[in-house]
C-alpha cells in the first residue's frame, strides 16, 4: 500500500527527468483495436538468435509480434524468473536448463503447457515427474572434455582416454576447466564427474584433479582463449573443458585437428515454459509450438551451436565431420540437482581453492 | 527572515529532484531485495545477519575485499598524482594523447579486460615468468589499471584551476620547490586527491569481472560473493547482508574522507594557470608517467594484437565482419549501429547524471550554521554515494523485483538503461563537482549578492567561473561510465538494439571460431572511441575560458 502511494508519488518528479530523452522509443503499441494482445514477450538469455526470416514466419503463421527480452546467462535467467514469480516481465521463456529446472518449477512461476505437437525424438528429454507438463524441451547440448590432438601428435604422447586419466602424472598440468561456481559449462562438467564418481566419489576425484595441477578459470571463453593450446591464444595446456560441437571451430584442410572425448560428457538440455500471469497465455503457447516446428528447430545449430530435439533436422556440414553425439552421456536427475546443488557447489569450491 | 527562508528553501527544493529519482530507482529496489533476504514470514529475521557474518568463508572474503582494495587505491594515488602533475602542469606535447589513454581502460568491458591480463600472464604470456596468474598480485595491477584515470583526471582538473600566484609567491620568498609542493599545492590538492580516492576505493571494492577472471576460484570479494550467492545459490539472505555491509562500509569512508579534509578547501580565485615549462627536477615524474604509459599501454595492446590474429596470419578480419550484420548468427546488428546506440543511452546518462548531479553538488555544499544542518547534509551526501558501493547484482535483480508495478513497471522498458548507467554516474559527477564548489570563495557570493542580485545572477557570475573546467571534467566521465557501465545494466532486458558492451559480451562467450577475435576487435573500437571523445571534451576546455 505505502510501496504504491510512494511510488505514484515520485512518478510526477520522474516524468520530468525523463523528458530529455533520447533513446525513448516506447513499447510498440501491444493490443489492437479489438483488445486483443498482438505481442509475445519472450524472456531469455544472452545466447538466444532467431534469424529474422524466422521470426517473420512466426508472425506470418500466428499474427504475433515476438518481442526478445534478453539479458544476462542461464542462471541469471532462470533466477530472474523466479524472482519475479506471479508478475513476470514477459509471456513465455526459453532458457532453463536441466541443472535449474526444477528449481524454477518448484518455485510455481510456471503455468501448465502441453505443446501440440512434439517431435517424436523430444520424448527423450522430456523431464521427469511434474516438471514435464510445465517445460518443454527445446535444444540440446554436450559439454565434453575436448584434447588438442594435433599437440599429442607432435609431441609423440598418448591422448587420454578418460576421466581417470586427467589425474594421472602423464597429463599433469595440461588440463583446464571453467569453473562450476562462474560458469554454466563449468557446473555441467562438475555434474558430470558426480554422475560417474557418485555422491561420495567426487570430491576426491577433483582433490586428485587439484593435485595434478587442474587450471580453473573463471569463464569458458578465456579457458579457451587464454589457456587452451588449439583456442587461438598460444596456450600451453592441451586438455579444456568445451562442448562436442567445439572441434568444428578447429578445421585445417578439411580435418578437426581436436576432438571431444565422448564419455566424458554431461548433457545439457534447454527447455521453454509458460510464465505464469503472462498476459498474452495464447501468444506463448503459440511461439512453443512455433520453436518446436521444424523451421525454428533447423535454425538452431547454425545460430545457437545447439542440436535441436528434433533428430530429423539436417545438420551443418562442419558438424558431419567434427561432431560426435555421445551415445550415452553422464547424467544427473534434476530434482536431485536441484536440492543438492548449493551443497556440492560448496563443496567443490572447498575441493579446489583449499 | 525572507532571504533566511529563502536560503533553506532553495536547497531543500532542489534536493527533492533527485532524491526522488535515487528512491525509485536505487533505494527502492535495493531495500527490496534486502526485504526478500531478510524479511521472512512476515518478521525480520535478524539472526541471519549474524549467521551470515560469522561464516569463516565471509570473513575472508571481507577481509580480502578490505585489504585489497585499500591497498591498490593507495598504489593508484601514488602514481596517478605525480601524472596528473606531468600531463596537466606541464607544457608538453602530446598530453592530451596520453591522457586520452590513461581513459581507455576505464571504458573497456571487465571481462575483456581479464583476458588481456591473462595473455599477458599465463604461462606462456610474455609475463608469465612472475608466476602471477591466478594470483592477486595480478587482481591488484589490473584494478590500478582500471583506476588510474580517476585520480589523474581529478586531480589534474584541479591542479589545472589552481591559482599559480600563491605558489610563485612563496618560490619568489626563496622557498625550494619541495616545499612549495608541501605547504603551498598539496594542501590545495587535498579535497580532490582524498575524493579521487574515495570513489577509487569503492570501485575496486565494487569491481567484480576483472576479480572474477584473475582471482580463479581462490579469491572473491564481497561483490563478487554476492554475485556467486545471487546468481547460483540464490541465498538472497547472505546477498543482503552483504550488500547492507556495503553500504556501510560507504557511508563509513565518507565520515573518514570528510575527516581528512575537515572542509577546509582553499578558496581557489577563478585563475588559469599557465604551463609550466619542463625543468630538471620534474625528471622523476616524467619517468613514472613513461612507466605508467607502459603499463597501461602493455594490455592494450595485446587486446589490439589478439583483435588483429585471424587464423594463423593477421589481418582486419575481425574488424571486417563487424561491419557487416549476420557475419556470424549472433552479430545481428552493425558495430556502427551497436556504437550510435551505446553512444545514444550514453547522451542520455550523461545529461541526467549531470543534472541530478549539479542538483546534488549544488546542496550538499551549502555550508549551515547549525550543527543539524550540517549533519543533515552530510546523510544526503552518503545517500548519494550509495550507487558506487552498492553491488550492481543487487540493483539489478532489485529492479525486477521492486519496479513491477503499474505506474513503475519499466522492467522491460529501455529507459531503464541509462538510468541504471546515470546511477553510477551520478556520485562521480558529485565527487568532481562538489570540491570545485565548495573552493567557491563565499564572499565573493555575498559581495555579489549584497549588490542585489538574484541567486541565479550569484550563480552566474561567481561560481560559473571557477565551474567550467570540472563541468567538463565530469561530463567527460560520466559519459566514460555509462559508455562501459555493464553491471546494473546486464540485468536489464536487451533492448531491440544492443549496445556495444552487450555486443562485446554477447560474442565473447560463445564458442565458435570468430567470436573471440570479434568481440576484442569491439572492445578495441569501443576504447578507441571513448578516448577520442575524452580527448575532444578536453579541448573544448581549451576554448570555452570566455563564454
Amino acid at each position: 500500500m505505502f510501496r504504491r502511494t510512494f511510488t505514484t508519488a515520485c512518478c510526477g518528479t520522474l516524468a520530468l527527468a525523463i523528458a530529455g530523452c533520447s533513446t525513448t522509443g516506447d513499447d510498440k503499441p501491444a493490443a489492437t483495436s479489438s483488445g486483443k494482445v498482438t505481442t509475445v514477450k519472450l524472456v531469455t538469455h544472452e545466447s538466444f538468435v532467431i534469424p529474422k526470416d524466422v521470426q517473420a514466419e512466426f508472425t506470418k503463421t500466428t499474427g504475433y509480434q515476438l518481442q526478445v527480452l534478453a539479458s544476462g546467462d542461464a542462471g541469471k535467467l532462470a533466477n530472474s524468473v523466479v524472482l519475479a514469480k506471479g508478475n513476470p516481465t514477459g509471456d513465455v521463456v526459453f532458457g532453463i536448463d536441466n541443472t535449474f529446472a526444477s528449481r524454477v518449477v518448484g518455485s510455481g512461476a510456471l503455468a501448465a503447457n502441453e505443446p501440440k505437437a512434439l517431435p517424436k525424438s523430444a520424448s527423450k528429454y522430456a523431464l521427469p515427474g511434474e516438471a514435464a507438463h510445465s517445460l518443454a524441451p527445446i535444444d540440446f547440448g554436450d559439454v565434453c572434455v575436448n584434447v588438442d590432438d594435433a599437440w599429442f601428435a607432435a609431441k609423440k604422447k598418448a591422448k587420454p582416454q578418460s576421466l581417470d586419466d586427467l589425474t594421472k602424472p602423464e597429463y599433469k598440468d595440461l588440463f583446464v576447466t571453467p569453473g562450476a561456481a562462474t560458469s554454466s559449462p563449468g557446473m555441467a562438467f562438475l555434474l558430470a564427474t558426480v554422475a560417474k564418481y557418485g555422491d561420495d566419489g567426487w570430491q576426491d576425484y577433483w582433490k586428485k584433479l587439484k593435485a595434478n595441477g587442474v587450471k580453473v578459470t573463471s569463464g569458458w571463453s578465456d579457458a579457451w582463449g587464454v589457456d587452451y593450446t588449439a583456442g587461438g591464444g598460444k596456450g600451453t595446456r592441451p586438455i579444456v573443458l568445451s562442448y562436442n560441437t567445439s572441434p568444428a571451430d578447429t578445421i585445417k584442410d578439411g580435418k578437426p585437428t581436436t576432438s571431444a572425448m565422448t564419455d566424458s560428457c554431461f548433457r545439457q538440455v534447454e527447455y521453454a515454459g509458460v510464465l505464469k500471469g503472462a498476459k498474452n497465455e495464447p501468444g506463448a503457447k503459440a511461439f512453443i509450438d512455433f520453436m518446436l516446428g521444424k523451421k525454428f528447430q533447423a535454425s538452431m545449430p547454425k545460430n545457437m551451436y545447439v542440436f535441436p530435439v528434433d533428430d530429423q533436422v539436417k545438420l551443418p556440414d562442419a558438424w558431419q565431420t567434427a561432431v560426435k553425439v555421445p551415445d550415452k552421456p553422464l547424467q544427473v536427475d534434476p530434482t536431485k540437482i536441484t536440492k543438492n546443488r548449493d551443497d556440492w557447489l560448496r563443496r567443490w569450491q572447498d575441493a579446489v581453492s583449499g | 527572515m525572507r532571504t533566511r527562508l529563502g536560503r533553506s528553501l532553495v536547497p531543500a527544493l532542489a534536493a527533492l529532484i533527485p532524491l526522488a529519482f535515487l528512491a525509485v530507482f536505487f533505494l527502492l529496489p535495493v531495500s527490496a531485495m534486502v526485504a526478500r533476504g531478510l524479511h521472512l514470514d512476515g518478521q525480520w529475521s535478524l539472526d541471519a545477519v549474524r549467521d551470515v557474518l560469522t561464516r569463516p568463508r565471509t570473513r575472508r572474503v571481507v577481509w580480502f575485499t578490505v585489504w585489497i582494495s585499500s591497498l591498490a587505491t593507495l598504489i593508484t594515488v601514488l602514481l596517478g598524482v605525480p601524472i596528473a602533475y606531468v600531463t596537466y602542469r606541464l607544457k608538453l606535447p602530446l598530453t592530451g594523447l596520453v591522457r586520452g589513454l590513461l581513459v581507455m581502460p576505464f571504458v573497456l568491458p571487465t571481462v575483456v579486460v581479464g583476458i588481456a591480463f591473462r595473455s599477458l600472464l599465463s604461462t606462456s604470456g610474455p609475463l608469465g615468468f612472475l608466476g602471477w596468474d591466478g594470483s592477486w598480485q595480478a587482481i591488484l595491477a589490473a584494478l590500478v589499471f582500471f583506476n588510474i584515470a580517476v585520480v589523474v583526471r581529478t586531480v589534474g582538473g584541479r591542479w589545472q584551476s589552481l591559482d599559480p600566484r600563491q605558489a610563485e609567491a612563496a618560490a619568489s620568498l626563496g622557498a625550494s620547490p619541495w616545499t612549495v609542493l608541501r605547504t603551498v599545492t598539496l594542501p590545495a590538492l587535498r579535497p580532490a586527491v582524498v575524493s579521487a580516492a574515495m570513489v577509487v576505493f569503492l570501485f575496486c571494492a565494487g569491481s567484480f569481472g576483472v576479480v572474477l577472471t584473475l582471482g580463479g576460484v581462490r579469491y572473491s570479494t564481497v561483490e563478487t560473493e554476492i554475485y556467486l550467492l545471487t546468481t547460483n545459490f540464490l541465498d538472497l539472505r547472505a546477498a543482503a547482508v552483504l550488500s547492507l555491509l556495503q553500504a556501510l562500509v560507504v557511508i563509513a569512508l565518507l565520515l573518514l574522507t570528510e575527516r581528512i579534509t575537515d572542509r577546509g578547501e582553499t578558496r581557489l580565485r577563478s585563475g588559469t594557470s599557465v604551463q609550466q615549462r619542463v625543468r630538471r627536477s620534474d625528471l622523476p615524474h616524467l619517468l613514472l608517467t613513461g612507466a605508467a604509459l607502459i603499463f597501461v599501454l602493455a594490455p592494450l595492446v595485446t587486446l589490439v594484437a589478439r583483435s588483429l590474429q585471424v587464423g594463423d596470419g593477421w589481418g582486419l578480419g575481425h574488424y571486417r565482419k563487424l561491419t557487416q550484420v549476420g557475419s556470424v548468427p549472433l552479430l545481428q546488428v552493425s558495430v556502427f549501429d551497436a556504437l550510435l546506440t551505446s553512444l545514444r543511452v550514453a547522451v542520455d546518462a550523461t545529461l541526467l547524471a549531470m543534472l541530478l548531479g549539479l542538483l546534488v553538488s549544488f546542496v550538499i555544499t551549502r555550508r549551515p550554521t547549525s550543527a543539524g544542518g550540517r549533519r543533515l547534509l552530510s546523510a544526503l551526501d552518503a545517500t548519494f554515494m550509495l550507487p558506487l558501493g552498492i553491488s550492481a547484482v543487487t540493483v539489478g535483480f532489485g529492479f525486477l523485483i521492486a519496479l513491477d508495478e503499474p505506474p513503475l513497471d519499466l522492467r522491460s522498458s529501455p529507459l531503464l538503461v541509462p538510468i541504471a548507467q546515470a546511477l553510477v554516474a551520478l556520485p562521480l559527477v558529485v565527487r568532481v563537482m562538489a570540491p570545485a564548489l565548495r573552493s567557491v570563495d563565499p564572499r565573493e557570493r555575498e559581495a555579489t549578492a549584497a549588490l542585489g542580485a538574484s541567486p541565479m545572477r550569484v550563480f552566474w557570475d561567481v561560481d560559473r567561473r571557477v565551474l567550467t573546467k570540472p563541468l567538463l571534467a565530469a561530463t567527460g566521465f560520466a559519459f566514460a561510465v555509462s559508455l562501459g557501465e555493464f553491471g546494473a545494466t546486464s540485468f536489464l532486458a536487451r533492448p531491440e538494439n544492443p549496445t556495444l558492451p552487450v555486443v562485446i559480451y554477447q560474442l565473447i562467450g560463445r564458442p565458435g571460431a570468430d567470436h573471440f577475435g570479434m568481440a576484442l576487435a569491439a572492445s578495441v573500437i569501443l576504447a578507441g572511441v571513448t578516448a577520442t571523445i575524452m580527448v575532444a571534451v578536453e579541448r573544448l576546455r581549451g576554448r570555452t575560458g570566455s563564454w
